[in-house]
């Protein structure tokens, strides 16, 4: 019996969304008092790998050839289904983004196993198997069972945080039994991003909406985000005005993040926008509206004008950064 | 070519959610549904696709499986510019479930892409799309961004970490789509209201299929603390509360 840990390969390194998700499945795994092990896909050098034993990995098993640096979605689904088999796995954990989404439905169907996305907690029991995840887009909770034997989850990212637990890790060669060439899909392009950091996997984000008034006025928001290291996004109104690229637009239809940090500037917060950011972590909203519905979900506020307040704000961080 | 869109019928965004039987069931009374919006994009872009001539889409189908109250959201579709609706009569318990029952119905018919929205509005699983590809054991594509034609051939981008990829589609493939794909919804016109009227909206039974998961009870969240004001003049004192409190820098 194990708990296997699905570990997204960020071009050869490893994320703080990976150590979590290994958290989460350690912990699982001690509740079950069986072992938590990790599979990986591409290249991968063993001293990154070995980072997974600080959150209580005891194995893991590398499928090194160059061909998985390219997702796949059936093709990765037949590994971790071989891997599955392999290892005896009962439960497989997926973080909730683009991989595990790509991946974590396929895998449902071909274990039959009962899949359960986004879950914000550990299981509440493990026989019967009963979980909590977030539904109608943050507005409710809901508690899921999973009646098969074979269970799949996939963890809301910065839902759970990093839990150390020193194990050694040890790394294992997993040789696949797939043909490589049954799907009707291949890359032929890549458009790699010029600069900035990845809106999806962004542990801070700096936002911006209607409030701001204009494309022009965006500099002291940028300037903000890379002294705090932040992605930059966007409400719907600013995309769709064509301010902003559609690539920045958080909310319903937009992207869905889950940062550590949002801070909306100038957003109001319709509900289609608290649709795609209420699974942050900490929220900061400035408006110069008091009564604006963002303030109903911020963490914290600040009434005021953004071209005033962005500057003394990017001065705090970077004093806090001792700069 | 022939595409499908699978159409999921959820509460409207702005609904104030409740639960009724002992906090176990989603309480429906009063609720307005809609085209869940990220399918609303997916068929947008569909219908656009048939509608530009230099391109080989002839046909585009939706699906929903559910009872017969989500038929006023087939007929929107139909009005927005579908060929033709099916409902598959069923109320599925969870997405492989329902999964099972798109991919039976589309064995019979030969589609060439199955487009679904990468997450429903209501429980958020984001599992159908891909559930229905590993049914019919046939490509999938995540995180779809963008479609062309070239050739013949199709085209997709799609979202990856580190920038867009484009992927060379030969042969039938399931495609999970985000925004890009389209940018906004369609609104339906008159004539395309009228012309709703007269188009199929055929009901197929369903075929066995059991869940593997179930709700089991809901909840609120805990109402959010009130919100700290912080005065303009304090940003070094918000940025140690992120610090120090909020423990998120």
């Amino acid at each position: 019996m194990a708990v296997l840990v699905y570990i997204q390969n960020f071009g050869g390194k490893l994320k703080k969304q990976n150590f979590e998700v290994a958290s989460y499945a350690s912990k699982v795994a001690e509740s079950m008092h069986c072992p938590a092990i990790a599979v990986v896909m591409g290249t991968m050098e063993d001293s990154e790998i070995e980072r997974l034993g600080n959150y209580g990995i005891s194995k893991t098993l590398r499928i090194a050839d160059k061909v998985y640096n390219t997702l796949i979605n059936k093709l990765f689904t037949r590994v971790v289904q071989q891997v599955v088999v392999q290892e005896n796995v009962t439960i497989v954990v997926f973080p909730d983004n683009n991989e595990g989404k790509a991946i974590a439905p396929r895998l449902s169907v071909r274990l039959n196993a009962g899949f359960v996305s986004g879950v914000v907690s550990l299981p509440l029991s493990v026989e019967p198997f009963i979980i909590s995840k977030r539904v109608f887009s943050g507005k409710a909770l809901a508690q899921v069972r999973i009646n098969s034997p074979l269970k799949i989850v996939s963890l809301a990212i910065n839902s759970f945080g990093l839990h150390e637990a020193k194990t050694p890790n040890r790394i294992v060669s997993f040789e696949p039994e797939v043909s490589l060439n049954d799907d009707s899909s291949r890359v032929v392009d890549r458009k790699m991003h010029a600069e900035g950091i990845s809106l999806l996997d962004a542990d801070k984000v700096v936002s911006g909406g209607r409030g701001m008034k204009g494309p022009e006025n965006w500099k002291p928001l940028e300037e903000l985000a890379k002294v705090m290291g932040a992605a930059t996004a966007c409400s719907r109104p600013v995309s769709d005005a064509g301010w902003r690229s559609h690539e920045e637009h958080v909310g319903q239809t937009g992207k869905i993040i889950a940062p550590n940090l949002y801070i909306a500037v100038g957003i109001s917060g319709a509900t289609q926008h608290v649709a795609g950011i209420s699974r942050s972590k900490c929220i900061v909203a400035i408006n110069n509206d008091a009564d604006a519905p963002i303030f109903e979900v911020a963490d914290y506020g600040v009434i005021g004008d953004a071209a005033q307040i962005l500057p003394k704000l990017t001065e705090a961080f970077k004093a806090f950064k001792g700069e | 070519m022939k595409l499908l869109v699978c159409i999921s019928n959820v509460p409207d965004t702005t609904t104030k959610v409740k639960f009724t039987d002992n906090q176990t069931k989603f309480d429906s009374i009063g609720v307005q549904w809609i085209i869940n919006p990220w399918d609303e994009l997916a068929l947008t872009r569909a219908v656009d696709l048939k509608e530009e001539s230099n391109n080989p889409v002839s046909e585009v189908l939706v699906v929903n499986v559910g009872s017969a109250e989500t038929e006023p959201t087939l007929r929107k579709c139909l009005a927005i510019g579908a060929d033709k609706a099916i409902r598959i009569d069923s109320d599925t318990k969870d997405a492989f479930q329902t999964a099972k029952q798109i991919a039976a119905m589309a064995q019979k018919e030969a589609f060439d892409f199955i487009i679904c929205g990468i997450e429903s509005g209501d429980y958020n699983s984001s599992s159908v799309g891909g559930m229905v590809a590993e049914f019919l054991d046939t490509a999938s594509i995540s995180s779809v961004s963008d479609i062309r034609f070239e050739g013949g051939k199709a085209i997709v981008e799609r979202d990856a970490d580190a920038g867009k990829e484009y992927l060379q589609v030969d042969g039938t493939a399931v495609l999970i789509v985000q925004k890009g794909f389209a940018q906004e919804p369609k609104i339906p016109n008159m004539r395309g209201i009228m012309m709703a009227r007269q188009k199929p909206l055929e009901v197929i039974s369903a075929v066995d299929a059991n869940a593997l998961t179930e709700y089991t009870g809901f909840r609120l969240p805990e109402p959010k603390a009130k919100v700290k004001m912080v005065s303009p003049d304090q940003m070094k004192e918000l940025v140690n509360f992120l610090s120090t409190e909020a423990k998120v820098l």
